[in-house]
């Protein structure tokens, strides 16, 4: 029986004891002496948050499915184990097996969000790593870093020994081949990291180097080694539909966020929202195959026993057949008695009617995403969303039995008046007022309920946006505090409620999404202040980290409230994501003139992205 | 129809408490394919219960859990063990499959009692003499506690609910057995007697982590208020 790393007398005080001994549903377990490598992914969160991450799934599986390759996972220890393993200096150690992080070939750390940053640090720092590359020694285990934060990996690039830009399914085979002929020879990590450093895709950022001007902006950036590429593009998936996907992933024994079956149908998107950075990195669009997806959804269910399904993608009203889908999987799981969750539907009658079949009218409510409360916001943004039809979505649902709505905007967009912020409490207020109209009193439920959330808009690299300026903590406050006092200016302001988001953990995110190299060191101060969990409120230590910032003499507003000229050099122009420069460039001066875009399918903008020969941008072209 | 799966718990799986053992068994059952009944309304579900909650932390070679099959059942006792095992983690083990009779109560109702095995963790054990005191403990008239519940305290005696105490050596190994009240009215559980135990003799804190508690089998009664006649709760079932 699998030896636990932790004692009873441990896990009979932390809570969730279930977070740290592994032994799930579709785990792997394999021999140390059959494998080559071994491969330790971490989500640098908590398990519950980590658990339920689709990329990890695939990367795991994808992994185990190779003879020499043994990977396992693990996950932020919480606040109590943390402090205990630091007390009692007990390593970190991986789920499966129960053995040290330290004695792994490689760490994969998946960066999904700016404020899991000082995690990493955590994560390296209870592992008996050193936190800076530089000083890690042959015995280390390789530090690879991979997800949406490495397409601005600067911040952060003192810490990891390699990136992997883009998606994981096309290129780890390469890598791990050329390490263990590296260990089989027994050449030094630098010269494995060299050498892997010229593999397409992956990042090395120890032989780059950047210099500055004297304003603070970039003025040179490239490799100090000969043979690296000064241009780094994104690895991609062009067949979706044949490459591999979890069919048996890992079922926790505890509740995680993502307690369900999850069929990713499609990735890329091709609205083009000029904040998404989604929206531009996963281009261009590309479907799987229904048949395929079909067929996976009941093996899935099988392997799993879940009890919900869900469709993931940025924008699944756009999936080509997801009518057929919708319908064969309202009848699978109606047989198997499993719930359906449909996110991200564009609200129109097909959605209603789908929605009505899976889920109770009464309890569920209807989501709308304007992101902005004008039409004026809606054409700078690109989110062809317009009143008309959000109001027209609304009615059909209220007719349909539906009383809750939910609306999810931002504030702080580039050239945002006070008119705009206004709408977003008019354009609630006129959805309440269709309620109204449409329901007679004798049918209604009480009274509507509108909840309108707004969050603070942070410019994000490879966005249109990534010029643009963000608002101070001051304006964001102001600019929730006018909203809400519009809200409460409204006919029916008793059928709204309103809520915001935190205003300083936003600054911070935007520093880090578009910060260079020279945060390392706010990042490593931050760390031993003892700042982790950033992006959990009750950790989130603001002034730790003004404190940092003031210490490495760096400011805030250089990397937040400056609009970047056109010809500044960012420090992720290194990276290619297909998208390139000068659309992003056209696509910020359209918004300068509250100008749309078509959408993919409608009409080509030529973003670049047709380079990799596939997708969206070939359909209907054989 | 009635069906009683006995499952021991063992390993890690201790710290798996009661309610996401519900859950793996959820999800175990679906992934076994047995065809369970549901429950009808807009959010059905599995009709199952458990007979007894395990602790977290305690180990069990004797838990219970009543489902309701749809009929016609295409599977015999033997088929739906080996299915449901064949989908267990390690830790858990299904030992045994029966029917029970319509009329049988379910699954909790039915708990009447419960042994336990005790044993101190490696440099836990208590300073007295524990071995020596613990039939004195036994023999007292009245054993008194306070229990602390979420929203009061009050005294309790323990007396009328422990039905055996003895001290067990097994393999050199010294361990505390104890057959004890797990009805929903009275249940007792066997650290608030260790408790009781070590305070009767001097040692006021018992820490959480001291005892390695399994509990070897639940029972259901068969005998009646005065003489109870304590049976496993698998004996109410038969093969089929």
């Amino acid at each position: 029986m699998r030896k636990l790393a932790l004692q009873d007398e441990i896990l009979l005080q932390v809570d969730k004891p279930a977070r740290y001994i592994g032994n799930e549903v579709n785990s792997v377990m394999k021999r140390v002496e059959d494998v080559k490598v071994r491969f330790c992914m971490c989500f640098p969160d908590v398990y519950e948050i980590g658990m339920s991450h689709l990329g990890i799934q695939i990367l795991y599986d994808m992994l185990n499915q190779w003879e020499d390759v043994w990977c396992e996972r693990v996950y932020s220890p919480w606040t109590d184990l943390d402090a205990i393993m630091r007390k009692e200096g007990i390593p970190l150690f991986a789920l499966e097996s129960q053995d040290p992080v330290k004695n792994f070939d490689f760490l994969g750390i998946t960066i999904q969000y700016e404020m899991c940053y000082t995690n990493i640090l955590q994560i390296l720092d209870l592992s008996g790593i050193p936190l800076k590359a530089a000083e890690r020694g042959e015995e280390d285990p390789i530090v690879i870093g991979g997800g949406p934060c490495t397409y601005n990996p600067e911040p952060i690039a003192e810490f990891f020994d390699l990136f992997y830009i883009g998606e994981g399914e096309t290129q780890y085979r390469t890598l791990l081949d050329l390490y263990e002929k590296h260990k089989e020879l027994g050449t030094s990590r630098r010269e494995f990291l060299l050498e892997a450093g010229k593999l397409s895709g992956i990042y090395a950022p120890g032989f780059y180097e950047a210099t500055y001007h004297e304003d603070g902006t970039i003025a040179s950036f490239g490799p100090t080694e000969d043979g690296l590429p000064t241009t780094i593009r994104k690895e991609i998936v062009m067949d979706v539909s044949d490459a591999c996907y979890p069919l048996k992933p890992v079922v926790p024994f505890i509740k995680v966020t993502q307690d369900r079956v999850v069929l990713e149908i499609q990735r890329g998107c091709i609205r083009g929202c000029r904040f998404c950075q989604a929206g531009q990195l996963y281009r261009p669009v590309r479907e799987r195959n229904v048949e395929v997806l079909k067929r996976y959804a009941v093996e899935m269910l099988k392997n799993t026993g879940h009890e919900e399904i869900s469709l993931s993608s940025l924008s699944s009203s756009d999936y080509s057949a997801l009518e057929e889908l919708v319908s064969f999987l309202i009848e699978e799981c109606k047989e198997r008695t499993v719930n359906i969750s449909l996110p991200s539907l564009r609200i129109d009658a097909f959605s209603l009617d789908v929605m009505s079949k899976v889920q109770d009218v009464k309890k569920s409510s209807l989501t709308f995403a304007p992101e902005a409360g004008s039409q004026r916001m809606r054409n700078v943004i690109n989110k062809g969303l317009t009143e008309e039809v959000i109001l027209r979505g609304a009615e059909e649902a209220f007719r349909g039995g539906w009383n809750k709505v939910k609306l999810y905007f931002m504030l702080g967009l580039p050239g945002e008046t006070e008119e705009d912020i206004r709408g977003i409490a008019e354009l609630s207020n006129k959805i309440a007022a269709v309620y109204y109209e449409t329901v007679p009193k004798e049918k209604r439920n009480g009274r509507c309920q509108i909840v309108a959330s707004t969050s603070f808009f942070i410019p994000k690299p490879f966005t249109p946006f990534q010029w643009a300026s963000q608002n101070t903590k001051q304006e964001f406050l102001d600019k929730a505090y006018l909203t809400k006092q519009s809200v409460l200016a409204q006919l029916n302001q008793k059928s709204i409620k309103y809520n915001w988001h935190e205003a300083d953990a936003s600054v911070l995110e935007g520093v880090l999404a578009r910060g260079d190299r020279r945060l390392s060191e706010v990042l490593l101060r931050v760390y031993k202040k003892g700042c982790i969990f950033d992006a959990w409120g009750e950790y989130f230590n603001n002034e730790a980290w003004l404190a940092a910032f003031e210490e490495c003499g760096l400011d805030i507003a250089f990397y937040t409230t400056r609009e970047r000229s056109l010809d500044e050099i960012f420090p992720w122009d290194f990276l290619d994501c297909g998208v390139t420069k000068e659309f992003l460039k056209r696509e910020w001066l359209k918004s300068k003139e509250e100008t749309v875009s078509p959408n993919c399918r409608m009409q080509c903008q030529g973003c670049g992205a047709n380079r990799f020969g596939g997708g969206v941008c070939y359909e209907n072209k054989n | 129809m009635k069906i009683r799966i006995k499952f021991r718990k063992y390993g890690s799986m201790k710290f798996i408490g009661h309610l996401d053992i519900m859950r793996y068994f959820q999800k175990a059952i679906r992934r076994a394919e047995i065809p369970i009944a549901y429950s009808e309304g807009f959010s059905p579900h599995q009709i199952m219960s458990f007979a007894a909650p395990l602790g977290v932390g305690l180990l069990s070679n004797g838990e219970y859990l009543d489902i309701v099959c749809r009929e016609p059942l295409h599977m015999n006792a033997e088929e739906m063990k080996a299915a449901l095992n064949h989908v267990m983690v390690e830790g858990i083990d299904i030992v045994n499959v029966c029917a029970l009779s319509e009329d049988a109560g379910n699954a909790m109702a039915s708990v009447a009692a419960a042994r336990y095995t005790v044993v101190f963790r490696k440099g836990y054990e208590p300073e007295f003499d524990w071995k020596g005191q613990l039939s004195e403990f036994y023999n007292q008239l009245t054993i008194p506690v306070i229990k602390q519940t979420k929203k009061s305290t009050k005294e309790l005696d323990l007396k009328p609910g422990i039905y055996e105490l003895f001290l067990k050596e097994t393999d050199g190994q010294s361990s505390i057995e104890m057959l004890v009240d797990a009805s929903s009215a009275g249940n007792i559980k066997p650290g608030l007697v260790m408790e009781a135990f070590c305070k009767e003799n001097g040692q006021e804190e018992l820490q959480k982590a001291a005892l390695l508690i399994t509990r070897e089998d639940t029972y259901g009664d068969r005998g009646t208020e005065d003489i109870h006649q304590f049976v496993p709760l698998d004996a109410f079932g038969e093969a089929f």
